[in-house]
């Protein structure tokens, strides 16, 4: 057991946001609750799946919505309470931890809020070892858990609670209701037992999003090759630096969708990289073929600073450096790649684990 | 005949203009106060030029004592918020990310009310009137009349604020309110902070800019006064003295402005070369590019519209070191004319490697002529690399655009900048900034998300307008004179019916006294 504070969520919010592969939301207004809740309630505890009993029962929580209105139309804090406790009063059971359903971006440090306030412990791992966009993509599905109960309130007191058929069919109807409850509800869901969660979840990821942030802000402080010194402390493959030329954006069925053209510099000179991006930087093709594609996650950093830059920061002339960092092995079965592989993101090829492609050398 | 004076934190810069024409101008230290220093560069360039007071027609003020009084944390008047969403934005009260000596000294005295709008313009919940008048009272009992108010998407519906403004006026006269939607852009947090800001800055600037008044007044310039904004627009001195805050970073951007005019263009690229660091800026329709992200003020997130500029540290002042070649970022800065070794002193800097490369004949060349060649063409590459991938990065795409350089240390500019159609240094570039407040005109905006379900995207397109026009005007524009300089749309990811976010930017002439 480890104790989350103010200083380890501080790590925590700035690694969850390489994690956040350029979405995930900003964790800024994530960062301000939880910092909020622990001064106001004291630290979180935070426990690895090794440590609870079987049958303790685990209510990830989350914020669901758009990214402007989260910060215009702040949670109550009531509200992510209500979810939480709705799902546990469905089920019957004491509810023992909250963890969060996706470690990259705002959703890495939402659950400690919420741990916080009720003086619940939080868990130490999550459901996708990154961020994505819809609420089925996560390893819980590969495993059969379902998203149901789910839960979702909001400020004004209204939980609706629903079952369904699919994860698929959860995030049909969550839409909707976000959209009711003014494009932002505060939720709960996929509540599994710590036994489940040992074969279904990807563990250690809070602690990997802290350490990340660890060496991003030495980095900061020492200017000495961030870059690298984030490529080794995330496992990951150095693959390209160059300078961003066009960016194009569309929005696609209120996807915000796009692909940016990123000219080489030093001895990636010569080469073209196009990078494609839905909310979260998808894919990388280098002239023409690609490289890299989902689920193994695509970092874009500043080349002098190591700074992750978001999908909606690609700017012309940003220098930048490219690490794609293996993602978690559950992703890589035929179950995992059918719902979040590259072919449901409408590219037509095959997945290749970044590690065959630059393990080699 | 104008006067434009750029109040930095060193010097105090004016310039006379006759129409285009750079009459005199002069650079003065910056004083303890304000109005001194501007009324000794007003008279210095008054006396050079040999006209008379009376053939001023306006007297332009840039000045960063209102920023620095935030940083600085003096003179701040203890003020009190409203926020307008409950039962939402609970476990985010108001001032909950301001660092906590500027809490202190600002009040923390906030209280959270009924009322703001969703997206798409339906309540959170209903307005209540008594509720507003029962908070008003405890501020009022709490001895505060410094007040802001801001309530959830108050871009979109701004009525909760306006009414509660009202119910304040009721109970508390003389109250100095902002309103949250009067300044900032979609993100509460950062625009209620703004609106926070100009309260507790309001006392200071009714002093300073009556202090400025008072300095003309001494001059005999009877003619009207204005104060620049951060966008490159003047507001008049009632209307400073109400926004205080519009004049944050009002340095960059009339440093640009000063470079479009001297210059000509209105598209292009702005390198402003100082002691220490350059800053590169974007102009778009002769006007700076606006920074997309949350700015940083003493500690607080605010989010209203400031230059977009980046900075490196490189400067006429920065040290350079031979093995491993580096200029900069360390500079000796304002001691360049004692350090640098053509001024005598014993530290290479990078004004010496350009006298030594023979383009620029400053202090006594004899003290670099030692200097290697193959080092001085090493630094001067180096220089322009900088420059050139600085430049690129504020580019929005690869298609050449002029790069204007202005400032003390545009000597550094010796070569070529690849993506840049052509180098510019016009004259009078140390005082571009006073320049830049000189000519501005005065201008109004429109920030706000429409949804496309209710209106076609062209009325949505023409309220914004109407919108940015109608404040254009209110802040001193002439009607006719009103040109629309800026439209840019933004689709909302995650948001149904079709919601865009509209910002539209007016200018227009200032109304002549």
């Amino acid at each position: 057991m480890r104790i989350i504070d103010e200083a380890v969520l501080e790590d925590l919010a700035l690694g969850a946001a390489v994690l956040g592969t350029g979405g995930g939301g900003d964790p800024y207004i994530g960062k301000l609750m939880a910092r909020q809740a622990i001064r106001d309630y004291g630290p979180v505890e935070l426990y690895t799946l090794d440590e609870l009993d079987d049958d303790d029962l685990i209510v990830p929580t989350a914020m669901m919505g758009a990214p402007t209105v989260m910060v215009e139309k702040m949670p109550n804090g009531d509200d992510i309470v209500n979810a939480f406790q709705s799902v546990g009063k469905y089920i019957g059971k004491p509810v023992k931890a909250t963890m969060s359903i996706e470690a990259g971006g705002l959703n890495s440090v939402v659950p400690i809020y919420c741990a916080a306030r009720l003086g619940v412990p939080m868990v130490d791992c999550d459901g996708m070892g990154r961020a994505f966009p819809e609420l089925q993509m996560v390893t819980h599905t590969i495993h059969g858990i379902s998203s149901t109960p789910f839960a979702m309130s909001d400020e004004r007191g209204n939980t609706v609670l629903m079952e369904t058929i699919s994860n698929l069919w959860t995030e049909t109807f969550a839409r909707s209701v976000t959209v009711n409850m003014g494009a932002m509800a505060m939720i709960a869901l996929y509540a599994a037992t710590a036994a489940q969660l040992r074969e279904a979840a990807i563990p250690g990821t809070i602690t990997l999003a802290e350490e990340i942030g660890k060496v991003v802000r030495r980095a900061r402080l020492e200017e000495d090759e961030p870059v690298e010194t984030i490529r080794e402390a995330v496992g990951g493959y150095l693959i390209f630096k160059g300078k961003i030329g066009d960016v194009e954006r569309r929005t696609e069925a209120g996807f915000a969708k796009g692909d940016a053209i990123i000219e080489g510099i030093d001895e990636y000179a010569g080469q073209k990289l196009q990078l494609s991006f839905q909310n979260e930087h998808l894919a990388a093709r280098i002239d023409g073929e690609f490289k890299v594609t989902v689920p193994d996650l695509l970092a874009v950093l500043d080349v002098d600073t190591g700074e992750p830059i978001t999908t909606e920061g690609l700017r012309y002339g940003f220098r930048v450096a490219i690490i794609a960092i293996p993602c978690a092995e559950k992703w890589r079965s035929p179950k995992g790649l059918e719902i979040v592989g590259p072919a449901y993101f409408g590219y037509d090829t095959e997945y290749v684990p970044v590690e065959e492609t630059y393990g080699a050398d | 005949m104008r006067i434009g004076v750029d109040v930095g934190g060193t010097n105090t810069d004016a310039v006379l203009m006759d129409g285009a024409n750079v009459i005199s101008s002069t650079k003065t230290p910056t004083t303890a106060n304000v109005s001194e220093g501007i009324a000794k560069a007003l008279s210095t360039v008054i006396a050079d030029s040999g006209i008379e007071a009376a053939a001023i027609d306006g007297v332009m003020i840039g000045t960063t004592h209102f920023t620095n009084a935030v940083v600085e944390r003096k003179h701040l008047t203890p003020t009190a918020c409203i926020r307008l969403g409950l039962p939402a934005t609970v476990c985010l009260p108001p001032m909950v990310d301001w660092p906590d000596d500027l809490r202190d000294m600002v009040g923390g005295n906030s209280h959270l009310a009924h009322g703001g709008h969703e997206f798409d313009g339906r309540e959170i919940s209903a307005y209540q009137p008594d509720e507003v008048r029962e908070i008003a009272r405890k501020i009022r009992d709490a001895g505060l009349s410094a007040i802001a108010i801001s309530s959830v998407f108050s871009p979109v519906n701004s009525t909760f604020e306006e009414q509660s403004a009202e119910i304040v006026r009721e109970l508390i006269p003389d109250a100095n309110i902002t309103l949250s939607s009067e300044i900032g852009r979609i993100g509460l947090l950062e625009r209620e902070n703004a609106a926070i800001m100009n309260s507790c800055l309001r006392q200071l600037a009714a002093r300073t800019v009556d202090g400025f008044k008072a300095a003309l007044d001494e001059l005999q310039i009877t003619a009207p006064f204005y104060i620049s904004q951060n966008d490159g627009t003047l507001m008049n001195a009632d209307f400073a003295k109400e926004y205080p805050v519009l004049t944050f970073a009002s340095g960059p951007t009339n440093s640009m402005r000063g470079a479009a005019f001297l210059s000509g263009l209105r598209d292009a690229i702005v390198v402003d070369v100082g002691g220490t660091t350059t800053d590169i800026g974007v102009l778009q329709h002769g006007f700076p590019r606006v920074a997309a992200l949350a700015v940083d003020i003493g500690g607080v997130r605010t989010n209203f519209r400031m230059p977009d500029t980046y900075s490196i540290g490189l400067g006429g002042g920065s040290l350079i070191e031979s093995d491993p070649l580096k200029v900069g970022p360390r500079s000796v800065g304002y001691e360049l004319t004692e350090k640098a070794l053509v001024f005598g002193g014993d530290i290479l800097t990078a004004t010496d490697v350009i006298v030594a490369g023979g383009s620029e004949d400053i202090g006594d060349a004899g003290a670099v002529s030692h200097l290697d060649a193959s080092l001085v063409a090493a630094v001067q590459a180096r220089i322009m690399e900088m420059i050139t991938i600085a430049v690129d990065r504020m580019k929005t795409s690869a298609t050449p655009v002029p790069v204007i350089v202005v400032g003390g240390g545009s000597i550094l500019v010796t070569g070529a900048i690849e993506g840049a159609s052509e180098i510019i240094k016009p004259d009078h570039f140390p005082v571009a900034n006073a320049i830049g407040a000189a000519i501005a005109q005065v201008g109004g905006e429109c920030d706000r998300i429409f949804s496309l379900a209710e209106l076609s995207r062209d009325e949505a397109l023409d309220q914004a307008k109407s919108e940015a026009s109608n404040r254009a005007v209110n802040a001193g524009a002439n009607a006719d004179s009103i040109e629309i300089v800026d439209v840019e749309e933004v689709p909302l990811a995650y948001l149904p019916g079709n919601a865009t976010r509209i910002m539209v930017k007016a200018i227009g002439d200032l109304v002549e006294a």
